[in-house]
Formats: C-alpha cells, sequence, structure tokens
C-alpha cells in the first residue's frame, strides 16, 4: 500500500475513533470531569486546606497536576481498550483485518484516538482546575511532551489488553488491578518525600511517578525524580509496547485464527 | 488467461488438531458466477476466511488474479471483496458511516468513497436508511448493508458466503438479479448457499467440497446432466384411495390428490402421463420433489459417505 493510501487509511481509523468517543460523549467526556471536580473540592479545597504545603506549594496546586495527568492515563487506556475490544466482540474489527491497511497504521489509528480523548479530557480538567486554584505553566515543552507521550504509552498498553482479552471482565482487570494502584500510589496526591526511605525506593520503582512528576514539573517546576530519566523511561517503554502490539498484530493474536 | 482464483492443496489444521481443509485445489475463471458448496462444516468458510486473510493456511497456495497472498496479500487484497455469514460490522455506527468509512480503509479519497456509498446504497435500497444505526436495520438490510460494504472499492473478485440466508423470498430475488447485473459488468463472484436453487439459478460452474476434500468441480450444466433420476410431485383432480401401478416407473400416494413419482434417466415422463390417463387419473399441476442440483448433491454426499464407511 502506497504511502497516500496508508495515511487515508489511518486517517479513517482515526477520525473513527474521534467520532466514536464524541459520539458518547456522556459516557466518555463527562464522567472524567466530575471525578476530577469532586477529587478538586474534597481533597484540594475542603481537605487540602487543612493539609499545608506540599512539595513547597499550597496542596490544591500541588495535587492538580497530578489529577490531570490521572485523567489522561485512565481516559487514553480505557478509549483503546473498550473501542479495539468492542470491535473484536462485534468482529467489526474484520473490516480492518481484510482491508490492506498495514499493521502499523491499524494500531496507530487506534492508538492515536486515545491520545486524542485523553489530552481532550486532560484539557476539559485543567480547564475545570482553573476555577479552583491558579495555573502557570513553569515549562510548556516538557508539559505538552510528557502528557503527549504518557498518553501514547497507556494507549499502546490498552491497545495491547485489547488484543489478549477475550471477555468484557479482562479488559477491566489491569485498570482495577494494577493501573488504578499504580497511579494512586504514584505521586497523584503527595511527594515521595513524606515517605520512608524503604517506601521511597519502592515507589521508584513505579513507572507512573515518573510521568506524573514529568508533568509536575513541567506546571510547577518541582519534581521529585530525574526528569531526563523520565522521558528516556517512557520513550523506552513506548518502543517495547509498539513492538509488541505489532508483533501480536503480525502473528494474528487472538485476531485471526 | 489469469484465474480469478486458484487454490492449490491449501491446508487448514486448526489448534487442537482438527482437520477442516485436507489439500483442495480449484479455480474461478475471470467472469464466473461460481457455487462452492457443501454441508454444515465442510470447509466452506474456512476456505473463505484463508482467502480474505483471517484465518491462516497450514499449507498450499491461494493466488487472486495472479497475486499470490504469500508475496503481496495487500495487493491481493484490494482485488477482492467479501461478505461473511456473520454480521460483522458495528451495531452502532450509521449506515453511511460504515460503508464510507470501508472505503477509507482501502484509501479512497472521502469524496470518492462517499459518492460511491451513495451509489451502492441506492442501488441496493437502503439509501433512506443512511442515517439509521445499523442495529436498527432488518436482517435482510443488514446481509444487503455488507454487499455495499463489500463493493465501495469495487473488487474484481466478490465472495458472498451464505448471503441470502435468513432473508425472504422477495428480497432474496432481487438480491440475484442484483448480483447477476454486476457479474455482467465483469466482477467474478463466488457464492456459497445453502439454496440450491439459488446456485442453480446464478450459477455457471461449481465445487462441492465435503469433509474438507472436493468432492465435485465442474460446470453446473454437466453436473445436471449426470443426474439419474429425478422424482416428480403430481396433483390429481380425483380422490384417490391407493397409487395406480405405473409399469417401470415408482409410484407413492402421499395423499389423496397427490402422488409422487421417480423417472429415471431415459424414462419419458409423457409415458406416465399416458398411463394415469388410461387409468383415469387427471393430472392438474406438476412439479419437482426436490431441486435438481439439491438431488445431485445429496446423492453425492451420500456417495462420499458411503466410500467413507468402505
Amino acid at each position: 500500500m502506497s504511502g497516500q493510501l496508508t495515511w487515508i487509511s489511518f486517517s479513517t481509523i482515526f477520525r473513527r475513533e474521534v467520532r466514536r468517543f464524541m459520539r458518547i460523549w456522556p459516557q466518555t467526556l463527562v464522567p472524567p470531569v466530575i471525578t476530577m471536580s469532586l477529587y478538586f473540592v474534597i481533597f484540594g479545597s475542603l481537605i487540602g486546606s487543612r493539609i499545608g504545603d506540599m512539595g513547597g506549594y499550597p496542596y490544591m496546586e500541588f495535587v492538580v497536576p497530578g489529577l490531570i495527568m490521572m485523567s489522561v492515563i485512565t481516559n487514553s487506556y480505557g478509549n483503546v481498550v473498550s473501542s479495539f475490544y468492542s470491535a473484536k466482540f462485534q468482529r467489526s474489527v474484520e473490516e480492518l483485518l481484510v482491508s490492506p491497511t498495514p499493521n502499523w497504521a491499524v494500531m496507530a489509528g487506534y492508538v492515536l484516538g486515545g491520545v486524542a480523548r485523553g489530552l481532550i479530557v486532560g484539557l476539559i480538567v485543567t480547564v475545570v482546575a482553573m476555577f479552583f486554584t491558579s495555573l502557570s505553566v513553569e515549562n510548556l515543552g516538557v508539559t505538552v511532551a510528557i502528557v503527549f507521550l504518557t498518553s501514547t504509552l497507556f494507549s499502546l498498553a490498552g491497545f495491547i489488553n485489547a488484543i489478549y482479552a477475550n471477555s468484557f471482565d479482562a479488559i477491566s482487570i489491569i485498570p482495577t488491578f494494577i493501573l488504578t494502584p499504580l497511579t494512586y500510589l504514584g505521586g497523584v496526591f503527595y511527594s515521595i518525600d513524606l515517605l520512608s526511605p524503604f517506601w521511597q525506593g519502592l515507589s521508584k520503582l513505579n513507572p507512573i511517578l515518573y510521568m506524573v512528576n514529568s508533568f509536575r514539573y513541567g506546571i510547577l517546576g518541582v519534581s521529585d525524580i530525574n526528569v531526563a530519566w523520565a522521558f528516556v523511561g517512557v520513550l523506552i517503554f513506548i518502543g517495547l509496547l509498539a513492538s509488541w502490539g505489532l508483533y501480536l498484530m503480525s502473528h494474528g493474536k487472538r485476531l485471526r485464527h | 488467461m489469469t484465474a480469478a482464483l486458484s487454490i492449490q492443496n491449501l491446508q487448514k489444521t486448526y489448534e487442537g488438531g482438527f482437520q477442516a481443509l485436507k489439500g483442495i485445489s480449484f479455480q474461478v475463471q475471470p467472469g464466473d458466477f461460481f457455487a462452492l458448496l457443501g454441508p454444515n462444516g465442510a470447509g466452506k468458510s474456512t476456505t473463505i476466511g484463508i482467502i480474505c486473510s483471517l484465518i491462516r493456511k497450514t499449507a498450499g497456495s491461494v493466488s487472486i488474479f495472479g497475486v499470490d497472498i504469500d508475496s503481496d496479500f495487500p495487493a491481493a487484497k484490494r482485488l477482492l471483496g467479501v461478505v461473511p455469514q456473520e454480521f460483522n460490522f458495528s451495531q452502532f455506527e450509521k449506515v453511511f458511516d460504515i460503508v464510507a468509512t470501508q472505503g477509507g480503509f482501502y484509501g479512497m479519497p472521502r469524496k470518492l468513497a462517499e459518492a460511491r456509498t451513495e451509489q451502492y446504497l441506492k442501488q441496493l435500497g437502503l439509501w433512506d436508511k443512511r442515517h439509521t444505526q445499523a442495529r436498527m436495520l432488518s436482517g435482510g438490510m443488514k446481509r444487503r448493508l455488507m454487499i455495499a460494504r463489500a463493493l465501495i472499492h469495487e473488487p474484481k473478485l466478490l465472495i458472498l458466503d451464505e448471503p441470502t440466508a435468513g432473508v425472504d423470498i422477495e428480497l432474496r430475488r432481487s438480491m440475484w438479479a442484483f448480483l447477476e447485473e454486476i457479474n455482467a459488468r465483469g466482477t467474478t463472484i463466488i457464492l456459497t448457499t445453502h439454496y440450491l436453487e439459488e446456485a442453480e439459478s446464478l450459477c455457471r460452474n461449481i465445487a462441492i467440497i465435503d469433509k474438507g476434500t472436493i468432492v465435485e468441480n465442474t460446470s453446473i450444466k454437466s453436473l445436471l446432466k449426470t443426474l439419474n433420476r429425478e422424482t416428480f410431485i403430481l396433483d390429481s383432480s380425483e380422490f384417490l384411495s391407493k397409487a395406480p401401478v405405473l409399469s417401470g416407473f415408482e409410484c407413492r400416494l402421499l395423499d389423496g390428490h397427490a402422488l409422487e413419482i421417480t423417472v429415471e434417466k431415459g424414462q419419458s415422463l409423457t409415458e406416465v402421463f399416458v398411463e394415469l390417463k388410461a387409468q383415469g387419473v387427471t393430472v392438474t399441476s406438476m412439479r419437482n420433489r426436490a431441486n435438481r442440483l439439491e438431488e445431485l448433491f445429496l446423492s453425492l454426499l451420500s456417495e462420499e459417505k458411503e466410500e467413507g464407511l468402505d
């Protein structure tokens, strides 16, 4: 398939993905905004005012970047895993499999669809956050780059989860038992400086800590970790997951008999 | 001339050891209307699945208009359109979007895809439903939607896996007319169906597959010539208490006004009418007990079964 045809094919998948989550916006865009607003009210305004400073900033300012990143991660992952698994379940994925669209374009179309939802939700949550606190961006490049890469990483993870999944239960196991605990323990609500050295060391094994802190660095200019290493780590993970996804597609794992 | 479809020694063994295809070979010529028949589980859908890449073959080769699927599957896919047996579109998408999006998957610019979508939805009587979610369509409409989707990139070879299953007779006949029209325009068509009347009236050549092997591959005309016997139902205006005795013919009474008569190859139906008239029986109507191809199909499969028992 020539470059131009592949581009049309890829952009068709991407547009369909965006159309899908925009069509069901009450299920895809509204719930994360309500959830995050509750976090802002409860953790930021009500409890946060009694906590005092965290990492040198008022608690509300500290927690906002983490909550934005949390919504980007969960929505990027959730969009791709549910969309691709539904396509498998309804067998509409066969429309793509019988077409000449290359595997990488299929994966890229779904992943970019997940990124689009992650970024739109992140943007809406950011706007809502501005009702609770003033936000200024310390380093725009780092902020935009880390949120885009993190969204890509979790969209890829959602894609792989969807390929392996053989029931709707299987697409909720990883978000429930892995993604949510890692996110909550990934420095969204606290600085790891509060932890004992043992728990600090353990926390540094959590990849989400690096993404949340890099994003916080972009917004506030403070971080618990080395941001450069965070970028290297995220890029390595993206490379690994993309290779894994392409391997599964080319071998037809759970897609072709 | 390069075959529209060439299958050589195609084999498929599924995980678990079930051998669905045991080395089948056949060819379909360009412009043909070809029937691929066989009982449930014979290997028809496995064959189609391999041709369109949804099933991976164990051995053998497949080429579409000379393009080997192993050497250039994307090029082969561009020549192929498939209408599967099961509905395989998103139930929540709108009819227009499903067809136009498929055009995009084949690299068609959006405007061209939309123009073709309009053309095929109109031809298949779905234009009024273009803004309807697919799940709201009737079974027949869903089948026509899949045909429109398969034609969007104007394939040279169209494979339809039981396209008229569950479709009422009126709609079935309009679908036949549509398929004959696109075949007349040059599209090669391969059809699997359980309605043998459909295969007999539409197709010129046939392959019958059973238990993963080809048991017959010829033209429908030559196949029908091998039919040794036909069974007819004759309706009589008189009430009959027992079956008339006809010399040289098997005759059974079905009910007071219907007879079943078996005519062997070489026998004449005129003799039947003459003998019945002589016995005071007036025949008001006559029909085949089964479709002729159906009789052949069943006899071929029963021969296979007997050979298997040997």
